[in-house]
This record gives structure tokens, C-alpha cells and sequence, in this order.
């Protein structure tokens, strides 16, 4: 059945989807020499190394700590000895180093002590998500944001509905398609766990139209538990963006400035939703994910499970090397995916796909002047008007990139994709978002400054009235003891 | 192989549609091709001189800017001056003298885009700017409408007599000329006979509809740029809103006027099958550049197109209103685009964030 929604604009990239089709995950990569775990894979703060150089670590030990509320746990994923902590290059297209505890693995592959639960719907919903705070999920569909924050956050409103996210809208990537087809019955489990979790009304996993097999099996495992809902929704980019994907679920929208807990939804990717079951039912810490390697310059493209620390060249040898020099080397998929500096990166908590494209298939051009064709404004999925946002933001003209939508756009890419004049629109906002932001900031700081600079004179002004009173109190004293001397001689 | 060069630092998306400016323009010059073609046909080798002159006019024009204002000459890849000529010289006078073929293609290309900036910055459509420019400054010479003289036929001035007429060595024979039948229906309404007469004596809605009477290359066959603009919305390269808001409009206020009083106000039938309504309305009123680019400001624009051609035919001092028209809505687009926006997700129509029903707090 389909959702009652309709989304505005959207694109309908073509899908590469058969590329990885009817081709199982692949599970037994060999196991690298070595790993490199970073210590920001999530959107906060850098985790806090708990271990040295020389340790001996375990598969799935905590090696660093989240260091505040949105930062994240990271586990070894393999067994052996931590070589070295410092940076490596980062997986972000700035190619900037970025710090990681490099673990030489033994080989043993040695498991910690995990610890089962038998029965988690008999568990305090507050313990359960304390648990994945301390596997360490993030976001897995990309987004990186940690998974006990929003379970939490689920807690304190009360949710009609919680969405898991199936809809895997970026072309090439399968690997949410094969997670719900291989392993159906414990992605249903986690949605009724993190259900139990945030005591949701509704659970509906939203599948997009062109997944019939994902939807097959899902409803079949849905089948004995009647609460689980299992729904398509129509193939169409940016369908997996939560705002989008909301709308066509619940056929309501988020109010601007405003999250999804704030109408009762709450909305979890399917990769987040099965690594939630996996550390409440079986302790298991986030240590691997299912990565699409696919693209026109990948042998034999597959789902790949692999261990996160991996380097990403061992990927691209598990699907039997590369043909070809690729023009472009992704993380994530061609809408909304980064440039890979180099293939010594590693697999991170948010990496979906690793694509290694063609030319045809990127098919850059030069851009040229905006012809205002206004094709940008009819796939814009948030009702923005991308060319105006371009032309102010062009000349730093941020009010007015404002004015025509910038706080709202969500980057999805769709104006850029079918832009003629090839206009890097999405580079623009970033741009422009990044601008605004830092203008915020230093306004931030110069209030905080002002502030201070006036504390500072009121404190200076009190200390100087408290040192006159004291001065006058003392001279009064004086005056006084000397009359009373007077009086007395 | 990512190089650290700036491609390293290329934003998403990594994927494109694959469509191209140089593709749209060709296309749209491809849909225009059959009504040319058959107005070549009709008004013979002086027509064609007029619209290669035009045509080369406007590129070499484009060029020299490109030159002068130092840009690459590969910019003139993208098809847009020839597309501007194109349509300037389907709206000439077919049999036009060549020093008015080189000033509309330079106008157009200098005065009407490369002023404001070049392409994508003009306010006005660059080829109805040049004609109505050279409308008012040469009105015989822009309104001199030969009569129907298809090629292999007797009236057909042959090869060299009409390089002659081109160059202005020889004049166009008496008798070749008249006026258009808009042109006649305002002078009979200006000398105070009834229009009807005129329009039950001279014209016939299937031989306006197929083209056979005096005007411009795009204003014969209407037939041929129906189906070359039908053919661009079902290639998607304009959307119905602008053509269909301008013919509706036109249609239903020539109704309303006629049925009040035929003898003053031509018939619907007969407004959107003479002029150039249909190139208009497909070709001139849906230029990206000129035109809004939301859905409702597209509506307006069409619609404000039929009210002001209806307006300048029925009581204005031209029989002819496309180019006014157009250029009229073109001076509204940015206040137009200001105003008409789409809603934006999770606001109003103000941009206010929407009230929507809010999930209770539970501590």
C-alpha cells in the first residue's frame, strides 16, 4: 500500500541499482593487516582515546570514549595491538588528516566478553538505550548523528510513529536493500526494539517501490508481530531524506525550525535499526557495516560487510579490483556522497557506498551562465528557488540566498543534477551555509565580548563605589576617633 | 584518479541528467524547422537571403561581444544567438532588404543581450526587442508583406532578380505587396467598417490555420508551430503553463468581445489563427531567460501575455501584439518572480513555519 503523501519535486536519477542485484552480501572479507579507527565518525566532538601505543586490544573493546552528549563510542573491530594514534588522511574530500588509533590486527580476531540479553522488551527502556550509547551507533544511513541521543530525545515526546527508513533513494546503493533481504527478521526485531525503546504507537518501515523483494521479505517477518507495518512509498529522489520521506509516510510536514519529535515521528535508517538489534540482543558494539562497492570501474560490483577500519582499496579487492582509472572515487552515494581522497581511508560508521564511477557516469561539464530555465526550481523537493539562492550567493549576497530558501535547503542535490548549465548549485550553499554560520559564530563572540567588556566595567564601577564607601567609612572612623581624642585630651 | 586539484573538493551531486544548454537551444531550432521550411517554400529565395542574413548576423554579433568582452568563442557553442536569430527572422517581413537583415541580428544580439550582460541577463527577449526596435524605426520597410509566391512558380522571382531585391538593386514589383489580414481588419476598424465584412470576405480558418497568407515566416503556417511547440512539451523543454495561460486568455476574451459586438471585435478563431499567436505562445513568451521560472509566475505570465496582445489589437494604434506583449510581461518577470514563489516545505505562503499539531511532551 502506499502512503497518503505526495512529495513536491524530486528527481528520478537513473538507479545503477542492478548492478549489485541478486548478488548476496559478501561476508568473509580477509581480515587487514591493519586498522585504522577514527575518532570522529559521528557528527560531535571527537571520542577520547582509552588506549596507548603497544596495547593489546580485543574485537569489539572500547578503544575511545564519547567525549560529551552527541559524541560517539568507538570499538577495535578485530583483535591486536594499537601501532600508532595520530592522523591519517581523512575520508572527507579535504584530504586534511584527522586522528585514528591504528590497531595491527593478529589475526585471532578475538572476541571481549559480550554481554547477551535473553529478553529486551522485559528491559527499562532508559538501560536499553544507555546500551547503544555504549555500542556506539551512529546514524548509519550517513547522517552520523548517535542513535542513543534520538532515542532519547524519542522518550521525551510522545511518538505516534516511528518511520524505519528503507527507502535507499541514492542510485547504486544496495546496501540497505540487502540488509532488509537477507536479514529481514532482525531488522524487524530492531524496530521493535527501538519501538519498545521510544513506547512508539505506530512502526512503519517505509520501502521504496522498486525494492519488491526488501518489501517481500520484510512483510513476511513482519508477519507474526501484527504491530510492525511494512509500506511502500514511490521511487523518487531525495525519498530518504527524513523530511521527505516523513510527508509521505504520515502525509504531514515538519514546521520549519523544528525537528520530527516535535509532530510525534521519529525516523531511523534501516542499517541503524539492525545495528541496534544486534548490540541489544547479542551485546555486539558497531565494529562492521555493509558497504555498496559498485560503479562503472568496479569488476564485479557487491555488497560488501566489512569491518569498519578497513582500508577501502580492501574493499575494491574483494570485488576483484578496479577496470579502469575511475574519474571519480565516492563515500556514500553519486547524490549526496564526498570525494574519497585517497583509497588508504578507512570504512567509517557512516560509509554506505564506496563507488568508483566513469566519466559517462559523472558526466561533468563546464558550467555555464544560468539560462533561469527554472528546472532547478521544479525538482527543488523543498519548494526553494535554487537559481536565486545561486545568483545571491554567488556575490555573497547571504540575505537574500536566505530569503529564497538557503536555511531550508537540505542539500540533497536534486537542482544541480538537472541543471543545464551544469551549475555546481549545491557548492554554492555550502558555501553559503558555511558563511553564515561563521558569521553567526563571530557575532556570537563578539556579543559574548560586549558582554564581558560591560560586566567588567559594572564590576570596576562597584569596586570603585565599594572602595570610595570604604574610604568615606574609614575617614568617618578617623574623624570620629579623632574628635573622640580631642574630646578625651 | 582524484587528483588534489580542485575536482578533489567538487561538491555532490556526482551525477547528472544529461541535459545541456547547447541541446535545449538545438532542439528548440529543430522544432521551429518544418514551419520555416515551409514559409521558405512560400516566399521563395528572397525569404531565405533574409533569414541566413539575420541568422549570421546574430552570431557574428555574439562573437564579436564574446570577443570584446574577452570570453571564449566556445560559448557560441550553446546555440543561443542562432536561436535568437532564428526566431528574429521568423518574425520579419520575409522579403526584407539586407541592411535591415544585418541592424535586426546586431540589435538583437548587442543592444538586447550582450548590454545587460549576455546570456541569462537580459530583461527582454532579444529578438522581440530588435523587431519592435526596428518596427518603429523603419515601419515601411517592417511592415512591406509580399504576397504568397512559392518557389517553381510563376509570381516566384527567380535567383538573380531576387539577389537584386535583397540588395535593394530592384524594387519589389508592384502588386506583390499588401497587408496582412490583422493589418486590414485595423484598418477597416480605423475607417469605421465593420470587421465582420472583411473577415467573411478574405479570410478562411483552415488557410490561416495552414499559412497561406501574407506575413512573417512564423506567422503563416500556424499549423507547423503548433506541432513544433507541442513537440517541445512532450520533449519537456517547456511546460504548458506559459503557452496555455496566452491562448486561453486570448480565446476567451476575443469570445466575450465578439459575442458583445462582431462588427468591431474580430473572433476568437480568428485571433489565435493569425499573427503570431502560436509562434508567441510556444516559442517567443517561454524563453527561459524572459520568462518566470515558478509554476504560478509561468500562469500570470501567460495569461498577462493574451490580455495585453488582445488589448493592443483590439484598441491599440498595431495590428500586430505578439512583440509588445511579450515584451510587456518580460519588464514584469523579476517583480513577477519576487512574488510568486513556491510554498516552501514546513512554511506558509509567507514563509512563516506552519502550526502543525505538536507531539505532547512527556516530561
Amino acid at each position: 500500500m502506499f502512503g497518503f503523501g505526495k512529495i513536491r519535486g524530486g528527481v528520478h536519477p537513473e538507479t545503477h541499482k542492478d548492478l549489485t542485484a541478486g548478488r548476496s552480501i559478501l561476508q568473509q572479507l580477509p581480515l587487514p593487516r591493519q586498522l585504522h579507527m577514527p575518532l570522529s565518525q559521528h557528527a560531535g566532538v571527537a571520542a577520547t582515546p582509552l588506549v596507548g601505543v603497544g596495547d593489546r586490544v580485543l574485537k569489539g573493546q572500547l578503544i575511545a570514549r564519547a567525549a560529551g552528549s552527541m559524541s560517539a563510542n568507538v570499538h577495535a573491530s578485530s583483535s591486536g595491538v594499537v601501532s600508532a594514534i595520530g592522523p591519517i588522511v581523512a575520508p572527507h574530500p579535504s584530504g586534511l588528516p584527522a586522528t585514528a588509533i591504528t590497531i595491527d590486527t593478529d589475526g585471532e580476531d578475538r572476541w571481549v566478553t559480550l554481554e547477551p540479553i535473553t529478553d529486551p522488551f522485559s528491559m527499562d527502556p532508559d538501560t536499553l538505550a544507555a546500551r547503544v550509547e555504549a555500542a556506539g551507533i551512529v546514524g548509519m544511513g550517513g547522517a552520523i548523528f548517535p542513535a542513543a541521543v534520538k532515542l532519547r530525545q524519542g522518550r521525551r515526546f510522545e511518538i505516534q510513529t516511528l518511520i524505519v527508513n528503507g527507502s535507499e533513494c541514492e542510485p547504486y546503493l544496495t546496501c540497505d536493500d540487502h540488509l532488509m533481504q537477507e536479514r529481514a527478521e532482525a531488522v524487524v526485531d530492531g524496530a521493535r526494539l527501538v519501538r519498545h525503546i521510544i513506547e512508539a504507537y505506530r512502526v512503519v518501515i517505509a520501502v521504496e517501490d522498486n525494492k519488491p523483494d526488501a518489501f517481500a521479505a520484510l512483510t513476511k517477518a513482519a508477519a507474526p508481530h501484527g504491530m510492525v507495518e511494512v509500506m511502500t512509498v514511490p521511487t523518487q529522489y531525495p525519498m530518504g531524506s527524513a523530511k521527505q520521506l516523513i510527508q509521505a509516510v504520515t502525509g504531514r510536514e515538519i514546521p520549519a525550525g523544528q525537528r520530527s519529535n516535535d509532530i510525534g515521528v521519529l525516523v531511523h535508517n534501516v542499517g541503524t535499526v539492525f545495528a541496534i538489534q544486534q548490540a541489544l540482543r547479542y551485546g555486539r558494539p558497531l565494529i562492521s557495516r555493509v558497504v555498496t562497492v559498485a560503479g562503472g570501474c568496479v569488476q564485479s560490483p557487491h555488497n560488501v560487510e566489512a569491518l569498519l577500519g578497513t582500508p577501502l582499496r580492501e574493499l575494491i579487492a574483494a570485488c576483484d579490483g578496479l577496470k579502469g582509472s575511475p574519474a571519480r572515487l565516492l563515500m556514500g552515494g553519486p547524490m549526496m556522497g564526498q570525494i574519497v581522497p585517497a583509497l588508504d581511508t578507512p570504512v567509517i560508521k557512516g560509509c554506505t557506498g564506496l563507488l568508483a564511477l566513469t566519466q559517462r557516469e559523472v558526466n561533468a561539464h563546464a558550467p555555464a551562465p544560468c539560462i533561469r530555465c527554472g528546472r532547478c526550481v521544479d525538482a527543488c523537493p523543498m519548494g526553494l528557488v535554487p537559481l536565486e539562492m545561486a545568483r545571491h550567493s554567488g556575490v555573497d549576497d547571504f540575505e537574500h540566498a536566505q530569503e529564497y530558501g538557503l536555511r531550508d535547503c537540505i542539500l540533497c542535490g536534486s537542482c544541480a543534477y538537472v541543471c543545464p548549465s551544469h551549475i555546481p548549485l549545491v557548492q554554492y550553499f555550502e558555501y553559503a551555509k558555511g558563511e553564515l554560520k561563521e558569521r553567526k559564530q563571530s557575532e556570537q563572540k563578539q556579543e559574548y565580548t560586549k558582554r564581558l567588556i560591560s560586566e567588567r566595567a559594572a564590576r570596576l564601577e562597584q569596586e570603585a563605589a565599594a572602595k570610595a564607601a570604604a574610604k568615606a567609612a574609614k575617614k568617618k572612623k578617623a574623624r570620629k576617633s579623632r574628635s573622640r581624642e580631642s574630646a578625651e585630651s | 584518479m582524484n587528483t588534489p586539484s580542485e575536482l578533489a573538493l567538487r561538491a555532490s551531486p556526482h551525477a547528472h541528467d544529461r541535459s545541456r544548454v547547447d541541446r535545449i537551444m538545438l532542439q528548440v531550432c529543430l522544432a521551429l524547422t518544418p514551419a520555416t521550411l515551409y514559409g521558405l517554400y512560400l516566399f521563395g529565395w528572397p525569404a531565405l537571403f533574409t533569414f541566413i542574413t539575420v541568422c549570421l548576423s546574430a552570431v557574428l554579433t555574439e562573437a564579436l561581444c564574446l570577443w570584446l568582452q574577452g570570453h571564449s568563442l566556445n560559448r557560441l557553442r550553446d546555440a543561443s544567438a542562432l536561436l535568437t536569430g532564428w526566431l528574429l527572422a521568423m518574425s520579419m517581413p520575409p522579403w526584407t532588404p539586407w541592411w535591415l537583415a544585418v541592424s535586426a541580428g546586431f540589435f538583437a544580439m548587442a543592444i538586447g543581450k550582450h548590454l545587460y550582460g549576455g546570456l541569462g541577463q537580459n530583461i527582454f527577449n532579444p529578438a522581440m526587442l530588435a523587431r519592435v526596435a526596428l518596427l518603429i524605426s523603419f515601419p515601411v520597410q517592417m511592415t512591406t508583406w509580399v504576397q504568397v509566391a512559392p518557389l517553381g512558380t510563376e509570381q516566384a522571382p527567380g535567383l538573380l532578380h531576387s539577389l537584386a531585391i535583397f540588395l535593394g538593386t530592384d524594387t519589389i514589383p508592384d502588386g506583390y505587396t499588401g497587408a496582412t489580414l490583422l493589418g486590414a481588419a485595423k484598418a477597416a476598424a480605423n475607417g469605421g467598417s465593420p470587421v465582420s465584412e472583411l473577415v467573411a470576405g478574405q479570410y478562411s480558418l483552415g488557410q490561416a490555420f495552414v499559412g497561406n497568407t501574407r506575413g512573417s515566416l512564423g506567422e503563416t503556417s500556424e499549423l507547423l508551430v503548433l506541432l513544433g511547440g507541442l513537440w517541445l512539451l512532450r520533449a519537456r523543454i517547456i511546460s504548458w503553463h506559459i503557452p496555455l495561460a496566452m491562448l486561453a486568455t486570448l480565446l476567451v476574451l476575443a469570445a466575450v468581445f465578439h459575442s458583445i459586438d462582431d462588427s468591431v471585435y474580430l473572433g476568437p478563431w480568428f485571433h489565435l489563427t493569425s499573427g503570431g499567436v502560436m509562434l508567441g505562445a510556444f516559442f517567443i513568451a517561454t524563453d527561459y531567460v524572459t520568462s518566470p521560472s515558478t509554476v504560478a509566475g509561468k500562469l500570470v505570465f501567460g495569461a498577462g501575455c493574451g490580455l495585453v496582445m488582445f488589448l493592443i489589437r483590439s484598441w491599440g494604434g498595431f495590428p500586430e501584439a505578439v512583440g509588445f506583449a511579450v515584451l510587456f510581461m518580460n519588464a514584469l518577470t523579476p517583480l513577477i518572480d519576487r512574488t510568486l514563489r513556491p510554498r516552501v516545505y514546513g512554511r506558509d505562503r509567507r514563509g512563516k513555519a506552519i502550526h502543525n499539531v505538536s507531539a505532547r511532551k512527556v516530561n
